[in-house]
């Protein structure tokens, strides 16, 4: 106290001596420009990058393939999509020209307990292997490279002879929405063949006729 | 006895803690940003479990909106010496006897989404401001007869010889537009498509496969 009290005499009594500045500044307009351009960058920043799902549709030809691999009935799992997020399903082959055989749709939904259930028991085998293979990865039973596993996933998926081989046709109701998200649940049940086709004309009269 | 004053001070508040977390979040934020692209329209993805990030060169992206307006865009390519947009710009004036001076091509390659008729184009391009430019985004025309979405795909599939294909559907589009779109990429012979989403994670493990 004595000590200020001695220079604030001091000062008053020898004017030649410069005044002393305080070395603060006022540093609030800085902060203030900081503050909107770090706004600027909050707003405009584009964090997570978009994520993409690929899908690969067959090529359009006329012509039929000698060759083709002929897909056995039972295998086939026919997924008819509609609006109001409708799923309905059927095994085997609608054939027009055996009116007696065709088979009944199912009605199903999204949820949980609806299509993903039918792909997981059409698909134990090969969901099965995949789960186990990916559950030694994490558990560190089975120290491979992330290109290894997924190539090793791709051939569990090709030697894959007892799951379905899915279809899945929609009308013109459904929304962008149900298309992915079926296409969806394909990679979470590890469906291991599926296409997108346009329904048939009898496929779309069975629609018009399944239980609401 | 005289009064001891205290002197008057004007409270001050260090700030420099603050401004020292002011400028380290504000580097971080311009070390980080990658510039969120103006889009056409708002386009709400739909979710899917995939993890795939989308590529960020050579790709074209198709938006379509919810009303099934559809919007193109592509990138100058890895290298910005490239100069894709601009090629595709003279190519698409080329078929559709329209100049542009350079002047207009060199703004056409800094800018990002666009849906109009190829006319209107040089309006979009010389617009004063974002409103006048919204206004000419009606969505580029598809019908058979000037079907100029075709023409954009094949010449930028002609221009940028890797490009891939993305499309960006809001989740309410009808699944109709979508894949008028696919069948048209597919005249392309664009038969692999990476379909834009957000991810939602859905575990799918061996206790949730039901019991036999």
């Amino acid at each position: 106290m004595g000590e200020i009290i001695v220079e604030e005499k001091g000062k008053k009594s020898s004017k030649h001596k410069p005044k002393k500045h305080s070395t603060r500044i006022d540093m609030t307009p800085m902060v203030d420009l900081m503050c909107l351009l770090i706004t600027f960058f909050m707003l405009t920043t584009a964090f997570s990058k978009a994520k993409v799902m690929v899908i690969t549709m067959p090529e359009k030809t006329d012509e039929i393939d000698p060759d083709r691999p002929e897909i056995p009935k039972n295998r086939t799992l026919n997924i008819l999509l509609t609006g109001e997020h409708k799923v309905y399903y059927y095994i085997g082959i609608a054939d027009p020209k055996k009116p007696t055989e065709i088979p009944q749709l199912v009605l199903t939904d999204f949820s949980k307990d609806g299509i993903r259930k039918v792909l997981l028991i059409k698909n134990r085998d090969l969901f099965t292997k995949i789960a186990e293979f990916r559950d030694n990865r994490i558990t560190g039973k089975l120290v491979v490279a992330d290109t290894t596993a997924e190539s090793e996933i791709k051939r569990l998926k090709k030697d894959d002879k007892k799951g379905p081989i899915v279809l899945i046709k929609a009308d013109d109701k459904v929304k962008y929405k149900d298309m992915v998200d079926i296409i969806d649940e394909m990679a979470i049940c590890n469906i291991a063949s599926y296409a997108v086709v346009d329904p048939t004309p009898t496929e779309l009269e069975m629609l018009m006729n399944a239980p609401k | 006895m005289p009064k001891i004053k205290a002197p008057v001070r004007t409270p001050h508040i260090d700030m420099t803690p603050m401004v020292d977390l002011f400028a380290l979040l504000l580097v971080f934020f311009i070390l980080t940003t990658t510039f969120r692209p103006q889009e056409a329209a708002p386009i709400e993805t739909p979710a899917s479990v995939s993890e795939k990030q989308a590529p960020d060169n050579d790709i074209m992206t198709i938006f379509i909106s919810k009303e099934g307006k559809v919007f193109f865009s592509i990138d100058n390519g890895k290298d910005t010496s490239t100069h894709f947009r601009e090629k595709l710009l003279v190519k698409m004036a080329e078929q559709y006897n329209l100049t542009f001076t350079p002047a207009e091509l060199d703004k056409f390659s800094k800018m990002s989404s666009f849906g109009m008729p190829i006319k209107d184009l040089k309006g979009w391009i010389n617009a004063k401001d974002s409103k006048d430019r919204d206004k000419l985004q009606v969505g580029i025309p598809m019908d058979s007869t000037d079907n100029q979405l075709a023409w954009w795909v094949r010449l930028a599939r002609l221009t940028n010889l890797g490009a891939e294909v993305a499309i960006k559907g809001d989740a309410e589009t009808d699944y109709s537009a979508v894949k008028e779109v696919m069948d048209l990429l597919q005249d392309n012979k664009v038969n692999k498509f990476n379909l834009v989403t957000n991810l939602m994670k859905d575990d799918v493990t061996l206790k949730d496969l039901p019991p036999k």
